[in-house]
């Protein structure tokens, strides 16, 4: 049986490994390539990485980190932040990162997700939703780091980026990045209930029964854990953490 | 050269090598056919479409390389993901043929929407032995591997078959014939597990 995946997913600023609150105040966790080698040893199912440093769009992506983790990587890889053009996606792939996760690039535009898709294969282009609500509560997509939000419907979004041939999405749900109080499940079935491709989903998770609504529930394929991977529990100190295969195979059987 | 991954312009060597450099095995990326000619083992990646691969192939003239060393001189080959699926006869992805080399062909998962089984397959998956073999040494019961495709390999002769994995089907996610194989899912992305598979490659 396909297990449903949990993915550590980090946050990368100017080459350090970092843990934001509702996407702000980024506080320090440690050296990024270091914690990769530790989530190695600890089999974990696969890894996102997201660089969220200030200038990344001017700078472009940081491909000297990302050769850097992608040695370390024994696992599939998906990596995202800086992304704008096609020989970046290219030049990613061939450093042996299998999946690019797109975001800012296709705020105005999707035509990127088809480009890639049609060149490299839907598998490796996974379109990264950053949701919050707007002040009518209703939900709305978010461009560089939630900063911009646009007026199209979530689940319109996640359809025109399935139609032009992205392989997954992720979603993440801003107001709860970093809070661990459990996924957003009605954002989450929202977007599972209406595509056909698999969806990640992110923001509050704080525990194992956060992980498991998410996927039996929600429908999710595979949740991404922030916080939860990289301190010992709320408030708590560092601490490169993941949950054991045994439990993780508990969940998947429940 | 021991191990040559066959480089056409698709997917992600870089990992593949990546791997066997940890493992200590002596390997090399090349698109250049006497490199190719003169490897010892090959492994033939590739992501991306079924048409694009043989079209790549046949372009660059590594197509009747490869047929010379793996029917002339039955050197072991590994064939991955879409590698594997190019070694078949045809695929429902393209209209162009496989190699052939074994008596198989590649299919599309077809789902009705009700099953609830999300193309394409990603994910880690668990194989169960149809016929053990040697590819497969210390790799029984609890091992799992990494999956990401829309197509499977369905084989015709059950003896070839040495592997299959479920996923609203079975289908065979690793063959062998002779000195032929293909696995379905990335061992260089499947921690020890996949350690291992390409340890027995080299291995043969």
């Amino acid at each position: 049986m396909l297990q449903n995946r949990v993915i550590p997913c980090l946050l990368i600023q100017d080459n350090k490994l970092v843990k934001t609150v509702k996407f702000k105040n980024p506080k320090y966790i440690g050296d990024p390539v270091n914690a990769i080698k530790i989530y190695n040893e600890k089999e974990v199912d696969e890894l996102i990485v997201v660089d969220i440093s200030k200038k990344r769009y001017e700078n472009g992506p940081n491909f000297n980190l990302i050769k850097q983790m992608a040695d370390e990587c024994f696992m599939p890889v998906c990596y995202g932040g800086g992304i704008s053009n096609i020989d970046q996606i290219q030049k990613i792939l061939k450093i042996g990162i299998e999946k690019i996760a797109l975001n800012t690039a296709i705020m105005l535009d999707t035509q990127l997700i088809s480009q890639a898709a049609n060149k490299f294969g839907s598998q490796c282009i996974v379109v990264a939703l950053d949701i919050k609500k707007n002040w009518l509560g209703k939900y709305k997509v978010t461009f560089n780091s939630g900063d911009q939000m646009i007026n199209t419907d979530i689940v319109d979004f996640a359809k025109t980026a399935e139609n032009a041939g992205a392989g997954e999405i992720l979603i993440n749900n801003i107001d709860r990045d970093g809070t661990w109080e459990g996924f957003d499940i009605e954002m989450i079935r929202k977007i599972t209930s209406n595509v056909s491709i698999p969806v990640i989903a992110a923001g509050g998770a704080g525990n194992l029964s956060h992980i498991k609504d998410a996927i039996t529930i929600g429908k999710a394929s595979a949740v991404a854990i922030g916080s939860m991977a990289v301190y010992q529990s709320k408030g708590m100190g560092v601490l490169i953490n993941f949950p054991k295969t045994k439990v993780l195979e508990e969940i998947n059987n429940l | 050269m021991n191990i040559v991954i066959v480089d056409y312009g698709l997917g992600n060597p870089g990992s593949i090598l990546n791997m066997l450099r940890y493992l200590d095995i002596e390997a090399t990326i090349s698109d250049n056919s006497s490199v190719i000619s003169n490897a010892k083992k090959l492994i033939l990646p590739g992501v991306g479409s079924f048409d694009n691969g043989i079209k790549n192939l046949k372009t660059s003239g590594l197509y009747d390389v490869l047929m010379q060393k793996v029917l002339g001189q039955k050197i072991p080959i590994l064939g991955i993901c879409l590698g594997m699926q190019l070694m078949t006869i045809n695929s429902e992805e393209g209209i162009e043929n496989g190699f052939g080399w074994i008596d198989a062909v590649t299919k599309k998962f077809d789902f009705t929407p009700e099953r609830g089984l999300k193309v394409p397959h990603i994910g880690w998956n668990r194989v169960n032995t149809e016929n053990p073999n040697i590819i497969m040494y210390e790799l029984q019961d609890i091992s799992k591997f990494y999956f990401v495709h829309s197509y499977y390999v369905s084989c015709r002769r059950p003896h070839d078959i040495v592997c299959s994995t479920t996923f609203g089907i079975d289908f065979t996610s690793v063959f062998a014939k002779d000195n032929i194989y293909g696995c379905q899912f990335h061992p260089e992305k499947s921690h020890k597990y996949g350690m291992q598979l390409l340890k027995n490659f080299n291995s043969l």
